[in-house]
């Protein structure tokens, strides 16, 4: 377990921003004003970046390497080619400093819970002006993020789509806890 | 009351919001004609059978708007009356919502204080509750629009009271669960009445059920060859049990308890399928007709329970959003306010929306039990030493709202993917997930708030879910599985904090019944740690521990531990005990055996020198007479500490006593 790199921590910030866009700050600042006060730190345990308090961080160094196998939020990978590749764990995070977002409808729920794209027939409501390829973030109606994806038109475009057009690519999504829970969390 | 539903099923559909409850409303729809039928046929019935559950379900009535003290009288009986009116007056006479929030919420404070004897009586009264709301709720709402729905389940609201409502809103598929339910039960009573005549026939004459010993050697032979005949076996082991309960006024002359009781264990091997071994554990623990419940009731599945995850939403949203997809439930009893129990579910409940969301987790309702004890607070450092798959660490962090420290430990790292993936989808973000053997720990990090052990057991508890338990453990297992339990206990006692301001608590818990892995396991604890003792669970219900089982006597606290039989609770077999850390352990206590300093005899256990002779040379001979004393003495402290009264196996001193005695005039 180890504090990101500089090279890291870009590729990883990119990659967030591409979801949270400007509140991406927020993410590492200070929980409270107090002197010593907490905050979040990122760190990064057999090629996987985990968001977790740095109180916590500490804690945690004490269980030796090969022991450990998670602590706090797991947000995805970093590839052997250095990229880095968001989990659907990383969700929660991710809808709280969300700035576009897609509600889908009730009957879009499990086509895209089961891993399909979003078609604009089960698109509920959408964030105004979304560019297109822009990272979003998938609410069922009732406000509970489901996912994440990427734009595949921009809103104005998508108006013009027919309804079994993607408007959505998804990239993870929830049923993903069920469908890949050995890869997901293979620490070795 | 079964005329009144059968009225309610007829009156006007049912007026529950539109938009809401479509799937609910179809469902309901579709099972008025069925459920009409049924409950004119369930009314013939009860015609010819005599009203007899009538009054009874009438007095338990009566009795809760008694204890209610007015406000419940006053407001059920107007709505019963409005039931039964229903059909004729279809428009809503709106109630004002604050007034009947105040009487929901003191009936549920009321349910609270008679929650103790958690029996059938105390759930149907629930039940027939949820059959006033949906009266009175469903006519305060029918007049209103959408958002008087959302108003229902607000925020500010008490929460029992929406989910009395969410049961009213769910009475259709309940009211179709509970004529169900009665049927069974009029098959039962008729079962029974049969029973008691033929009882009555042979009641006069002893019942002949233990056969002659050069028959019986044939019986078994025969027995090996064809199916043994089920119907018969079952006679019989209820013949047996009959005859044990009474043994003076029943059983036959020249015939002891030991031959019967070893009749009823063969059958029960046979007619459930367990190992003789296991059976005469099992049975051990009970008088034998409460052993009989046991084994019946480990034949039939525990209710499935979801546990809300409150970090994500509250139990009255899901049961709502629950209930749009037609799932039947019901909170999982007043002894908690995020365990409901699914009684029916088109849906796979593996595989809902909200599942993937982590807005809930099946989870047996025993095994809400041991978290519940440990009461862990906000910013505490806990250790949950056998985590996976998650159930009671998740429950931990939403106890302690993602504050603090949760170290999650589990051995089996395979186990453990599914323990990550529980954390992460019902959203902790505060644990920390190892893979230690557990006994490792106060060395790995110690110093903790709260110990959970949730230990490793042979899962005598959970026969229901898991019937290999009954063939495949053995002796081995039995000595095995306590020692392995030990070890953790003494584990999770040294990595308490004792200082803690908040804690310094240990709860140690099985999913097993056995007496060996649970009084056994904790007995030791006390007399290794003198530095921890037993305190309260604070679990409303459960049966006490035992203090003396087969000639060996606890620790007198043992009674503030607590069983869960599957017969007596309808929960998994289980058993859950507090420790509360007063002192620090000795140094060096994990490593090597501690002399217990508890007793006042310290007793000595160097090795004798070798050089014996020369030791006698220095200081004198040895007095017989005084050693005796000693010797006796130090023998029945030892016996003492392994739980055997001293004064019980006098015979058995007194022979190693003259061994003894040998002994030291040899060694002279």
């Amino acid at each position: 377990m180890r504090p990101l790199t500089e090279t890291e921590t870009q590729t990883l910030f990119a990659k967030l921003a591409n979801y949270t866009g400007n509140s991406l700050k927020n993410l590492i600042a200070p929980l409270d004003n107090g002197p010593n006060a907490d905050r979040y730190v990122f760190r990064l345990h057999q090629s996987r970046c985990y968001y977790v308090r740095l109180s916590l961080a500490n804690l945690a160094t004490s269980i030796s390497r090969d022991k450990l196998l998670s602590l706090g939020t797991c947000l995805g990978k970093f590839t052997k080619t250095g990229k880095f590749r968001l989990h659907i764990t990383a969700l929660p995070i991710l809808s709280e400093h969300a700035r576009y977002k897609v509600w889908v409808k009730a009957n879009g729920e499990m086509p895209f819970l089961y891993g399909g794209h979003i078609v604009k027939a089960h698109v509920g409501r959408w964030s105004e002006d979304c560019p297109e390829h822009q990272g979003v973030v998938v609410y069922s109606m009732n406000d509970t993020p489901l996912g994440f994806g990427v734009t595949a038109r921009s809103t104005g475009e998508a108006r013009r789509l027919d309804p079994t057009g993607i408007t959505c690519f998804r990239q993870a999504d929830c049923g993903e806890y069920l469908r890949d829970e050995d890869s997901l969390f293979a620490t070795s | 009351m079964g005329v009144g539903r059968r009225m309610k099923k007829q009156g006007a559909p049912e007026p529950l919001d539109e938009a809401h409850f479509t799937n609910l409303k179809r469902k309901a729809g579709m099972s008025v004609t069925e459920s009409r039928a049924e409950s004119q046929q369930y009314v013939k019935k009860r015609r010819t059978n005599g009203s007899d559950s009538k009054p009874a379900r009438k007095d338990k009535k009566e009795k809760t708007n008694g204890k209610a003290k007015g406000f419940t009288n006053s407001m059920a009986l107007p709505s019963q009356k409005s039931a039964l009116k229903k059909s004729k007056k279809p428009e809503a006479v709106p109630l004002p919502l604050s007034d009947e929030e105040d009487e929901d919420s003191d009936a549920a404070d009321f349910m609270n204080d008679e929650f103790d004897d958690l029996s059938i009586e105390g759930e149907e009264g629930g039940l027939g509750d949820g059959d006033d709301f949906l009266e009175s709720g469903s006519e305060v709402y029918d007049s209103e629009d959408d958002h008087a729905h959302k108003a229902m389940f607000s925020e500010d609201e008490d929460e029992s009271d929406a989910e009395e409502k969410l049961t009213a809103a769910n009475i259709a598929g309940l009211t179709r669960k509970l004529d169900e339910q009665m049927a069974e039960q009029e098959a039962d009573a008729q079962a029974e009445l049969e029973e008691a005549a033929l009882q009555t026939n042979i009641a006069g004459d002893r019942p002949h059920i233990l056969s002659d010993d050069e028959s019986d050697e044939e019986g078994v032979k025969t027995n090996a060859l064809l199916a043994p005949d089920l119907q018969l076996l079952r006679t019989r082991i209820n013949d047996t049990v009959r005859v044990l309960d009474e043994f003076s006024k029943l059983a036959e002359e020249g015939r002891s308890r030991a031959e019967y009781t070893a009749q009823l264990l063969k059958d029960i091997c046979v007619y459930y399928g367990y190992s003789p071994y296991l059976a005469e554990k099992l049975f051990n623990l009970f008088p034998p007709k409460e052993a009989f419940a046991f084994f019946e009731a480990n034949e039939t599945p525990r209710p499935v329970v979801i546990r809300t995850n409150t970090l994500k939403t509250h139990r009255r949203d899901l049961a709502q959003a629950l209930i749009n997809r037609g799932v039947t439930l019901e909170p999982v009893g007043k002894w908690s306010k995020i365990g409901l129990q699914i009684f029916e579910s088109p849906v796979p409940l593996g595989a809902t929306p909200e599942y993937l969301a982590g807005h809930y987790i099946l989870q047996a309702a025993s095994s809400f039990l041991p978290v519940m004890a440990l009461a862990p607070q906000e910013h505490e450092r806990v250790l949950d030493m056998a985590s996976a798959p998650g159930g009671k660490t998740t429950h931990i962090a939403a106890l302690m709202k993602n504050t603090g420290c949760i170290f999650a430990n589990d051995s089996n790292k395979s186990r453990s993917k599914g323990l990550i993936g529980n954390i992460h989808r019902l959203g902790a973000k505060n644990t920390i997930v190892c893979n230690y053997d557990a006994r490792e720990f106060p060395k790995v990090i110690g110093g903790f708030d709260r110990v959970l052990l949730d230990a490793p057991c042979s899962g005598t508890g959970v026969i229901a879910k898991d019937a290999s338990v009954k063939t495949n453990k053995t002796e081995r297992d039995f000595l095995m599985l306590p020692h392995l339990q030990k070890q953790l206990l003494l584990a999770a006692i040294d990595s308490v904090d004792h200082a803690s301001k908040t804690g310094g608590y240990v709860v140690y818990s099985t999913c097993s019944v056995t007496v060996e892995e649970n009084e056994g396991v904790v007995q030791y604890a006390l007399s290794k740690r003198p530095n921890v003792k037993l305190v309260e669970t604070g679990l409303v219900f459960g049966k006490e521990g035992f203090t003396a089982y087969m000639g060996k006597s606890f620790d007198k606290s043992m009674k503030m531990t607590r069983r869960y039989y599957p017969h007596a609770y309808n929960v998994d077999g289980f058993f859950v005990s507090k420790f509360k850390k007063t002192g620090p352990s000795p140094t060096g206590a994990a490593a090597t055996v501690k002399v217990d300093a508890g007793d006042e005899e310290v007793v000595d256990k160097r090795p004798v020198p070798e050089t014996e002779e020369e030791a006698e040379d220095e200081f004198g001979g040895f007095d017989d007479a005084e050693d005796e004393v000693y010797i006796e003495k130090g023998k029945k402290n030892l016996m003492r500490k392994k739980g055997i009264d001293p004064k019980a196996s006098k015979g058995d001193a007194s022979k190693k006593k003259v061994n003894g005695k040998e002994r030291s005039s040899k060694a002279k």
